[in-house]
């Protein structure tokens, strides 16, 4: 990924999140701060309006005690954070053979027309940015979009269209298989296995 | 099929709750200071006799893996690491043990960082796993409020945390060293071997890392008794084991199973069937995207296990079957997983930061069959020049997909390049 560049304005982090940040540290031996810079870089995107700057890196850096150049490493060699501005909304996209065997072609076209940009674009009022990413870990219920902290599962065409007009209409589509009759990973139509355990309701999730 | 009775992950789908009440139910930490109380070589030995070998894709003996860990301690700490950095193609079981019974793993770092000597257990989470993730720190504190865990773990007098450690987007990081580097806050790449992590691991001291499933299961192996686990499945090859099954099949699904199931079985009986039946099928990557793959003639027959796999010429990895019907443009498949290992190669390794990348894009080539035929053998031979020779074994799981697919496929790869010429010819 290209160089990030400055924020205008510095960073640091709010209250609340400087005592979740001194909480992740304490996980760790003390002369090992340094193992908490992925949550915190990743703590430091989210406020940054889903992004990690130059500045947020070095902020980062400092408040771990660690050589700035460190801290850019791990920035530029993780995929999760993002480098460069991005909009508000990040639909990514798993495109890996699995999810390619059910069908993500179709996702992508919905997700390409629906927005009118391609991967790794933003559209022009800021809102969405698409992105391509690889193997989502939830193969069985291919094909998948990552979607804030959630996974949206078995869409096709029709289903993708309908999430995304729902985020553009401010809504925050369910999570989950979208289609019918599918609960989890469980087969569609119901578990093959261990039904009278399941017939036990009562999910909390 | 394995009885219900005989089922390890009763919550598998989230039918029920996560939560510590209802995993009490389902017998979860029942009597786990009782296990503990019979002591360390008892629970290895155990492990040992249950003949668990590990879940996440090498199938090394997980109970000698334990007894590794050193006995007398030189003032350094012990750590277990669970690695949840789940992301071979194809994979998807231990998130749902994440989300759905994280009790079971939780309950397993202590009988296991117990085993070992451990102070604590690191759960390295694949960043993605946002959810997972808190619903695992979720669990984490009902049973640090319940005693279980902590410094008087099940009133044991032994000390012993759990935390979650979140990735950030790194398959890499699913290499037992790489994840060590990444929980030390740095880039994941792999380190050499020896020294290995049970000597020198997590912050230099001697460390144990684990697949979460392989900890999640030994609890209900050390209440059942290793003998009971032992009974399921055949020799060297015991056990449950979560299958996911993808692709083209009629209901996709995560199952727990008996090893040694056969394929068509496992397919047919849980997930539908293969979509528009078996005769349908053109072939199946029986153990994540890493292994080879293998044709319809040899899916008729074989067992899912370690032993029944590698003598096919490809492995159970982490049973995770993707299956291809006669609709699927096989070289397309392969030539996404080569773009896929080419985006994860960490770099370190020139044979594998090159390779991966100069494999993909042959690769593409033979999608469209824009290649010369001289080119399928040039392949080949990088292939088998990047196999074994990096440190982790990224190189090998690039280099072996494409290898399957010219061993049991090379004639459809050859007629593509000379349709291209005829039509290239005509033009």
């Amino acid at each position: 990924m290209n160089i990030s560049v400055r924020n205008a304005e510095k960073f640091e982090f709010t209250a609340e999140n400087m005592t979740w940040a001194e909480g992740q540290m304490a996980k760790y031996p003390p002369s090992r701060k340094q193992s908490a810079v992925m949550p915190l870089l990743t703590r430091a995107q989210e406020q940054n309006n889903g992004w990690v700057s130059i500045t947020v890196m070095e902020y980062v850096a400092d408040l771990l005690g660690m050589p700035y150049i460190r801290v850019q490493e791990v920035a530029s060699f993780y995929t999760m954070y993002n480098l460069k501005p991005v909009g508000k909304h990040v639909i990514e996209v798993c495109t890996t053979t699995p999810c390619w065997l059910r069908g993500s072609d179709d996702v992508v076209a919905a997700c390409k027309d629906e927005l009118g940009i391609g991967f790794g674009e933003t559209t022009a009022d800021g809102e969405f940015t698409l992105l391509e990413v690889e193997c989502a870990g939830a193969c069985v219920n291919a094909p998948v979009i990552a979607y804030k902290k959630e996974y949206y599962e078995d869409l096709d065409n029709d289903s993708t269209r309908k999430f995304i007009k729902a985020i553009k209409s401010g809504d925050v589509p369910l999570p989950g298989p979208q289609t019918t009759d599918r609960h989890k990973s469980a087969p569609q139509g119901g578990p093959t296995t261990l039904k009278e355990f399941c017939a036990v309701q009562g999910g909390q999730e | 099929m394995l009885a219900d009775k005989d089922r390890i992950f009763t919550n598998l789908y989230g039918y029920q709750s996560y939560g510590l009440d209802a995993a009490k139910k389902r017998g979860d930490w029942d009597g786990t200071k009782q296990i503990l109380e019979k002591g360390i070589d008892w629970i290895i030995g155990e492990m040992k006799a249950s003949g668990l070998r590990g879940r996440g894709g090498a199938g090394f003996p997980t109970g000698l893996k334990w007894s590794f860990m050193p006995k007398e301690s030189d003032g350094r700490p012990q750590y277990l690491v669970v690695n949840a950095d789940e992301g071979e193609p194809g994979t998807c079981k231990d998130r749902e043990i994440m989300r759905h019974d994280p009790h079971k793993l939780i309950e397993g770092c202590l009988v296991a960082g117990f085993a070992m000597r451990a102070c604590a257990a690191y759960i390295y989470i694949r960043g993605e796993f946002v959810h997972e993730a808190d619903v695992l720190d979720a669990a984490i504190e009902e049973a640090y409020a319940d005693g279980l865990i902590g410094d008087n773990a099940c009133g044991m007098g032994y000390k012993f945390d759990v935390y979650v450690h979140r990735g950030a987007g790194a398959y890499i990081c699913g290499e037992e060293t790489a994840l060590i580097e990444s929980l030390e806050g740095k880039k994941g790449q792999p380190r050499l071997k020896p020294p290995f992590p049970a000597n020198v691991g997590l912050y230099g001291c001697p460390s144990t890392v684990n697949n979460v499933e392989s900890i999640a299961v030994a609890p209900t192996i050390l209440r059942r008794g290793g003998a009971w686990f032992a009974g399921l499945g055949r020799e060297n090859n015991t056990g449950t084991k979560l299958f996911c099954i993808s692709g083209h099949v009629n209901n996709p699904c995560n199952v727990e199973e008996e090893m040694g199931i056969p394929l068509k079985e496992l397919i047919e009986k849980h997930a539908g069937g293969v979509r528009g039946g078996w005769d349908n099928l053109l072939a199946i990557i029986p153990g994540g995207s890493s292994v080879h793959m293998l044709p319809k003639s040899i899916c008729d027959t074989v067992l899912m296990d370690f032993d029944s796999l590698r003598a096919e010429g490809s492995g159970l990895g982490t049973a995770a079957v993707i299956v291809m019907d006669k609709s699927t443009d096989l070289v397309r498949a392969i030539a996404r997983l080569s773009a896929f290992y080419a985006h994860e190669s960490c770099g370190q390794c020139t044979p594998c930061r090159e390779g991966t990348g100069w494999m993909s894009r042959i690769m593409q080539r033979m999608v469209t069959g824009e290649a010369e035929m001289e080119e399928i053998d040039m392949l080949l031979d990088v292939t088998r020049k990047v196999e074994g020779h990096t440190i982790c074994a990224l190189g090998d799981a690039a280099a072996w997909p494409i290898q399957g697919l010219f061993r049991h496929f090379r004639p459809e790869v050859e007629q593509r390049i000379l349709n291209y010429k005829k039509s290239r010819n005509a033009a």
